[in-house]
């Protein structure tokens, strides 16, 4: 049944190539819908038990002269990634409620996006998992080059290059795997035991494939432009879905088919994570544009990930996979707010400039989510980015406790760059603008040189925006309660996903 | 055997012969009657299609100067369609003043493709190779209203007639080694003997001639001129049906007139043969093509040096050798052909409204007509490799056998440097889409004939494009269908 997301997604997609653009969101709403409730439905029903192993619901032959099945099967990790994919993907089509620009041609490309997710994360067959995989890289760069906004047209290319280029390494890994075991089978695959020396230098180009877009550092360089240039949901699927897909990879092929080469590797994983986190959360910080610096958060909390799969064992690795849905949430919100509530209704990101307008007054609605955001993204207790992050962070002190205490500086900085980036936009001093007009100009002299005329039109602004502002629609509203409930619902209660998880985790052989 | 015979058994050359002189005929009483002309070349192209369809399927006439096998069955056929393809989309091109000439030629070269396909003889391959080639020459340069037509087909016909020269020459001295001009025969012959320098000198002379033919570098010098200069359908069967029975006929060469002094392309473990040879032109062409494709500002030149790239792609099969790698290289050479008629057809509607095939002529394609739009997509990302198009599992089929074929993964570089070739290919298909589907603003002195694309155009034209964008689509989802075929028809 959850073999259905496929079809219903790419069903959808078709359709609103031939129906008329008036019914293009609701086409795109329904068939995200209908994709979210059958991968929940298939979560719950399925019993625990089953979810342990990775067990096959489709297969039929393919090309039967190369081995190829179209073969899908489901475990708890990849029903949990399915269940982000559809929360996610419903999130984005509610947040481009305000799409006139080409909207068929829009909701196209993001249901491809969506459908080749699903794909990737129930693929049983390497074959078939590699063309979902790289099924999701053109929508991408339409969706971006199309609909973006700053710099949108380098921002799209990037990121094209840099997912392709992980694809093509993938691709190398992925023959020297097939060319050897003479199958594409997933579950055969996990089974057989490859020499050293192939594990020793496929481990790495597969992984480091997969890494890419998962945005392992120093590769993460396409997540922060891309993000920025993606119009939201662009950007929410990018940080929702697709950077889980190139860590969903790396675990399911990478890890689980070539166990002694991770372990051989995984302390340079660890270290490439660590620096990640770090890095990223610095680099945030001194970001101006909100954008950026969710974007950076994003490569610092999928270091999360990384890291946790380099502890290889299962407390680690199930945290990493519960960071996968969490940031999969959270990132998504965090983007609907900067994208599309604040910066459609500003038309800035700038964090100076928002902080002149008092959008904490003038948007009660998008301040509160932003701040619930932050809040989970930060990792405070209760909210689903603490649930995984302290299970990430306990089953690392038993691998590399110094890595944790390391780890743990990148999380002041996560909480330090939220912080600001939540007082700055939201809760500026609007006060101090409109009162003291001497002020601003000499602030903004020397952050606006090239336009004189900014200081006065700010100043104006800041008094007359607020009003100006148009409310917060149902389709947002209802967006971001989806996604702010979800990750509540999990940090309240993650042993909802980690039962599901961790069983699956422990089936996997790089444990062994 | 009988004259009856052999005329029942070479029917379909015989049709096509048949109609190219009626296609002649027709041209000649009326100037002016091309849609009569094209019906009657689509007409005759059917017929021996069907003609092939129902005739025994295992035949040998005149000492193997002609046989019929699964495989020479299927690839005429292929060739047919791809000729048939062309036809169609040359009614678009109002350039072509003797529509009944130019088809005449199409149809001889397409008689010239068959021959090549369908036998396993030097001679008679030398006579396909030229019935092909000199027909081509003429299609080529036969806008007399454009210069670089001109240019394009004397630079074709010179740099293609030294080909021809060499490959002559390496063909007596393989025959003087050998006393025989059937491939099977030389194949036993070789096989028995000690190998010769003289007989290295010949297989490098007969793979000249043979690489000029499907553009690997550095015999390519001739495809971008050509291409771009060219009349449309010409370039499309240039890179189309030429392509596809070069490379079948280069691999019955090499797989089986050459099968003993194959050689290995492995790393650390080259061996000499022919082998090594086509790694090292596949190599170049592959960088060589990617990379001069980068700077290039008009679609057919890109297309050109992409062709360079992709025949480099191909001969990886044949490096690999064996049955899995000649039918890797037949199915990614078959689909190649077919996306690449398809996107000359684009190329010749939108130089039919706009008056030239630069990228700025493809600005904002996808408002214009979306239907080009996006057949052009298609096209360019199955050229590219993206799933789920027919490039793709060509490539991935390619690939894999490739990595199979040595001991040890002995062709891990070859196939790395193709990966590296097609990441750098994404690149500049990637910005022929961007000015299709991203760009907005049409050219400002191009704007008033553009309405004509949006309605006006020909409705057969759409119909074939959207036709072959549903094979390349067809074939990418299931590559079964055609790789049963071709894997049955190999011995």
């Amino acid at each position: 049944m959850i073999a259905w997301t496929i079809y219903i997604t790419f069903a959808g997609a078709v359709l609103l190539l031939i129906m008329p653009r008036v019914f293009s969101r609701w086409i795109a709403l329904a068939t995200t819908a209908a994709g979210l409730v059958t991968s929940a439905i298939a979560l719950f029903q399925i019993s625990i038990v089953d979810l342990a192993t990775f067990n096959t619901i489709v297969r039929v032959p393919w090309v039967p002269m190369l081995g190829i099945n179209y073969h899908l099967a489901v475990d708890g990790i990849s029903l949990t990634m399915a269940l982000v994919t559809g929360l996610v993907a419903v999130a984005s089509v509610l947040f481009s409620w305000d799409v006139e620009h080409r909207p068929n041609e829009f909701f196209f490309w993001l249901l491809l996006v969506v459908g080749g997710s699903y794909g990737v994360f129930l693929s049983a067959d390497l074959f078939l998992l590699f063309l979902f995989y790289e099924l999701v890289i053109v929508p991408k760069y339409f969706l971006i080059a199309i609909w973006g906004s700053t710099n949108k047209e380098y921002g799209a290319m990037k990121l094209t290059l840099y997912s392709f280029f992980g694809g093509a390494l993938v691709f190398v890994g992925i023959i020297a795997a097939y060319v050897t075991a003479g199958s594409l089978d997933l579950q055969q695959l996990a089974q057989f035991q490859f020499t050293a020396q192939l594990q020793s230098w496929g481990f790495p180009v597969l992984f480091i494939g997969f890494a890419v877009l998962a945005g392992i550092w120093p590769l993460h360089t396409w997540a922060p432009t891309g993000h920025v240039a993606a119009p939201t949901a662009g950007s929410m699927l990018l940080a929702g879905i697709v950077m889980k897909l190139g860590s969903y990879a790396g675990l399911r092929v990478a890890m689980n088919l070539f166990p002694e080469g991770f372990q051989m590797w995984r302390v340079w994983i660890a270290v490439l994570a660590v620096i990640g986190i770090v890095y990223a959360a610095g680099v945030a910080l001194r970001q101006r544009d909100l954008k950026f610096v969710i974007g950076y958060s994003s490569v610092s909390h999928m270091g999360f990930v990384l890291f946790g799969f380099a502890t290889a064992n299962v407390l680690g690795v199930s945290g990493a996979v519960l960071q996968m849905f969490s940031h999969g949430l959270i990132g998504a919100l965090l983007f609907a707010v900067a994208g599309r509530m604040v910066y459609r209704r500003t038309h800035t990101r700038d964090l100076d400039a928002l902080s002149d307008m008092g959008l904490g007054r003038g948007l009660p609605f998008a301040a509160f989510s932003f701040v619930i955001a932050s809040a989970a993204s930060m990792g405070i207790p209760g909210f689903s980015g603490f649930a995984a992050e302290i299970t990430i962070l306990i089953g690392a002190w038993k691998a590399y406790p110094l890595a944790v205490w390391i780890t743990g500086t990148g999380m002041v900085l996560v909480a330090a760059f939220t912080l600001r980036a939540l007082k700055q936009s939201f809760f500026g001093e609007v006060s101090a603008i409109a009162l003291g007009g001497s002020a601003a100009p000499s602030g903004g002299a020397k952050q606006f040189s090239t336009s004189p005329t900014f200081p006065t039109s700010n100043a104006e602004r800041s008094i007359h925006l607020p009003e100006n502002l148009g409310p917060i629609t149902i389709a947002e509203k209802c967006g971001a309660c989806l996604l702010m409930f979800a990750t509540l619902a999990v940090g309240l209660y993650p042993k909802l996903l980690l039962d599901r998880i961790m069983p699956a985790v422990e089936a996997m052989r790089f444990l062994k | 055997m009988s004259y009856l015979d052999l005329l029942k058994l070479a029917s379909p050359e015989a049709i096509i012969a048949v109609t190219a002189l009626a296609v002649l005929g027709i041209g000649l009483a009326s100037m002016r009657a091309s849609g009569i002309c094209s019906f009657a070349a689509t007409l005759g192209l059917a017929l021996a299609i069907g003609a092939v369809i129902i005739l025994p399927q295992q035949a040998t006439l005149l000492h193997g100067m002609l046989v019929i096998t699964p495989l020479t069955s299927l690839f005429k056929i292929i060739c047919l369609a791809l000729a048939f393809f062309t036809v169609l989309l040359a009614r678009s091109d109002r350039s072509s003043r003797n529509p009944g000439e130019y088809l005449a030629m199409l149809l001889l070269a397409t008689i010239g493709l068959m021959l090549l396909v369908g036998t396993e003889e030097l001679l008679m391959i030398f006579i396909g190779l030229e019935l092909t080639s000199l027909s081509l020459y003429i299609m080529t340069a036969f806008d007399k209203t454009d210069v670089r037509s001109a240019e394009a087909g004397l630079k074709y016909f010179l740099f293609g007639s030294t080909a021809s020269a060499f490959t002559l020459f390496g063909l007596s001295f393989i025959y003087g080694m050998s006393g025989t001009t059937g491939l099977t025969a030389i194949g036993q012959k070789f096989a028995t003997q000690s190998m010769q320098p003289l007989l290295f000198v010949g297989i490098l002379m007969t793979l000249v001639g043979l690489a000029f033919k499907v553009a690997a570098a550095p015999f390519h010098l001739w495809a971008p001129d050509a291409y771009q200069g060219a009349p449309v359908p010409s370039a499309a069967f240039i890179a189309s049906g030429s392509k596809v029975a070069s490379f079948v006929v280069l691999g019955k060469i090499v797989l089986v007139g050459f099968a003993p002094v194959h050689g290995s392309a492995a790393w650390h473990a080259m061996i000499a043969g022919w082998s090594p040879v086509l790694a090292a032109l596949a190599a170049l062409s592959i960088l060589l093509g990617n990379l001069v494709a980068l700077v290039q500002t008009n679609v057919r030149r890109l297309l050109a040096y992409s062709a360079v790239a992709h025949a480099g792609y191909t001969l990886l099969g044949l490096v690999a050798g064996g049955r899995d790698g000649f039918s890797a290289t037949l199915f990614y050479t078959t689909v190649y052909a077919f996306t690449l008629v398809g996107a000359f057809g684009v190329v010749a509607l939108v130089r039919r409204e706009t008056g030239g095939d630069d990228l700025t002529n493809f600005s904002a394609l996808s408002s214009r007509s979306p239907l080009l739009a996006g057949c052009m997509a298609v096209f360019l990302l199955s050229l590219a490799g993206l799933p789920p198009l027919a490039g793709f599992f060509g490539k991935f089929y390619l690939f894999s056998v490739a990595l199979r074929a040595g001991a040890s993964h002995g062709l891990l570089w070859l196939v790395a440097l193709a990966l590296l070739g097609s990441f750098i290919s994404l690149y500049y298909y990637l910005i022929v889409l961007k000015v299709i589907f991203v760009d907005e603003k049409p050219q400002p002195e191009t704007s008033p004939a553009l309405g004509n694309l949006g309605e006006g155009g020909d409705f057969l034209q759409r119909l074939t494009l959207a036709v072959l964008a549903a094979v390349v689509v067809f074939f990418g989802v299931m590559p079964t269908m055609l790789i049963a075929r071709i894997i049955a028809s190999l011995p």
